[in-house]
């Protein structure tokens, strides 16, 4: 087991620089599609720049604090999405049943699964969330502290761990239903929009449904309130943000028992 | 005329083949809806009437959108994707050999793709929305033949273009980069990240004028009755793209049929 994870980075970086190598092979088309990923990905915070236009404050939240939300959860779901995104392709293989190539080669299948055309282009999602998230902190009107500084990196580390973890369940359970790579879509790409909004304006129950079902909330909204000095909603403590890691951990644990389960569940095509 | 409408019918077919991703695909739509809605409640309770629209419009809004987006093909769509790998792959040669004509073949393929998911993935989020909120639905036979006169003409201008970011790969080898700037403009345009009602300003009229803002926001405006310029001018509208888009798509054809050399044997 310790042998194995020391190293599955190797393993992950060789196949990451093969496909890497495969995309540049068309320039024109990589540089395009970077550019493409950054200029849709940035759309989401100029629909937030556009509303201000009209309003003053979100949910109470100016567009400087607004912009610190969607940083966060653009750097988070950028990076999940860079390094495991992939995965979801994993139904296609199910399908085919190519995926039992993955399970004769000497590379754990989540590895090979993980890197399956892995897309450079991608990273245009954190890099553009960076350069908002500089702009946001240059606006914001916040007492800095030691421990305001570290829970916001953390977040962001512990927050594309919680989004990659999503990732993972909802590739293992299109071993249970073929085809559904759109579901787990809901809640990676639908958990970024929803993250990147005060959670408050969305009603106690999603609040509720984000803190305990789909722990949404700990990505970037409880360390964000912890960041500004606000209180949590619900009544919950202001520091349930430092929780964070926590969940994070949870997550993990699930998304590798599930992926764990699919697999011993999968069935090649028999052909 | 009857070999494109056969190929329409067995493209519908094919696409009602897909039940599982048909169903997530309409979940997460719904999932959005919701999310989209508590936003747009909140702008709209801090601004009322914002871009003329009342709260139920905008609501309506979100689940037209959500539904909408797949059968339009904002995102762009299966049918073009694929056409765009024939070019670059130069299976393009067995198309072009074929005794038909390549712009009708594939508006056929991409028209009977989009009344199946019309018909499903445009109602399912619909049907989901209008249960929990206070919707807003056009009344009289005549709104009702608009709007699906208006779905029509809003799927063939997004053909139009798609097919035109299909066949760049006649120049530029990869098609792949032009459909990443085409999902850029077609959904900052069309309305898909805000309504373009709320655009303010120059970008505001700028955005209702180019082609995309045919693709989604005309057609739900015809939906809620709330075009500026009535009904019928959004039609014309449409159609004007649509002559546009189509002419040059098959310029685009003669020409890339003249210079086209298929790789290999």
């Amino acid at each position: 087991m310790v042998e194995r994870l020391r190293r599955a980075p190797a393993q992950y970086w060789m196949l990451v620089t093969m496909w890497i190598r495969s995309a540049l092979a068309y320039p024109a088309s990589f540089v395009l599609m970077l550019i493409g990923t950054m200029l849709m990905t940035v759309m989401d915070f100029v629909a937030i720049v556009l509303m201000f236009s009209h309003i003053d404050a979100f949910g109470g939240f100016s567009l400087a604090e607004m912009a610190l939300l969607y940083a966060t959860a653009s750097t988070t779901l950028g990076l999940a999405d860079l390094v495991t995104g992939s995965i979801e392709r994993v139904g296609q293989r199910i399908r085919s049943g190519a995926l039992d190539v993955y399970l004769i080669r000497p590379v754990p299948a989540f590895i090979q699964t993980a890197a399956d055309q892995f897309a450079l282009r991608r990273i245009g999602r954190p890099l553009q969330a960076g350069v908002v998230l500089v702009l946001a902190l240059g606006h914001l009107d916040v007492d800095w502290t030691v421990a305001k500084g570290i829970v916001l990196v953390l977040s962001l580390i512990v927050g594309s761990i919680i989004f990659a973890s999503i990732f993972v369940l909802g590739a293992a359970f299109q071993f249970l239903a073929i085809d559904s790579a759109e579901v787990a879509s809901a809640f990676t790409y639908g958990g970024q929009t929803l993250t990147q909004y005060p959670l408050s304006i969305f009603g106690k129950d999603i609040v509720r449904a984000v803190t305990f079902v789909v722990p949404l909330a700990f990505v970037n909204y409880y360390p964000v309130l912890f960041v500004l000095g606000r209180p949590a909603p619900l009544g919950l403590p202001s520091w349930i943000g430092l929780l964070s890691p926590g969940v994070a951990v949870v997550m993990v644990t699930l998304a590798s028992l599930a992926w764990r389960g699919g697999l011993r569940r999968y069935r090649s095509t028999g052909s | 005329m009857g070999v494109y409408w056969a190929i329409g019918v067995r493209s519908f077919r094919r696409f009602s083949t897909y039940r599982i991703a048909t169903a997530s695909g309409a979940f997460t739509n719904t999932v959005f809806g919701f999310i989209l809605c508590g936003i747009y409640l909140t702008l709209w309770h801090e601004r009322p009437g914002l871009g003329g629209y009342d709260v139920a419009d905008a609501l309506t809004f979100v689940w037209l959108q959500q539904g909408l987006l797949m059968p339009i093909g904002i995102f762009g769509a299966t049918t073009t994707i694929e056409l765009g790998e024939r070019v670059r792959s130069g299976e393009i040669a067995v198309d072009l050999y074929r005794p038909t004509h390549l712009l009708l073949w594939w508006a056929s393929v991409d028209l009977g793709r989009a009344m199946f998911q019309l018909i499903v993935r445009g109602s399912a989020p619909l049907l989901v929305g209008a249960l929990v909120f206070d919707l807003t639905f056009p009344s009289g036979v005549l709104t009702w033949l608009a709007v699906a006169t208006g779905l029509v003409l809003a799927v063939l201008v997004s053909f139009g273009f798609r097919y035109l970011v299909a066949l760049s790969g006649f120049w530029i080898t990869d098609s792949r980069g032009m459909e990443h700037v085409a999902l850029v403009l077609s959904s900052f345009f069309s309305g898909m990240i805000l309504p373009l009602v709320v655009f303010p300003g120059w970008i505001g009229e700028f955005a209702r004028a180019t082609p995309w803002a045919a693709t989604l926001q005309v057609p739900i405006d015809i939906w809620l009755g709330r075009n500026p310029g009535g009904t019928g001018s959004a039609l014309l509208f449409q159609l004007g793209w649509i002559l546009v888009l189509l002419l040059v798509a098959q310029l685009a054809t003669t020409v890339a049929t003249r210079k086209v050399v298929i790789q290999g044997g």
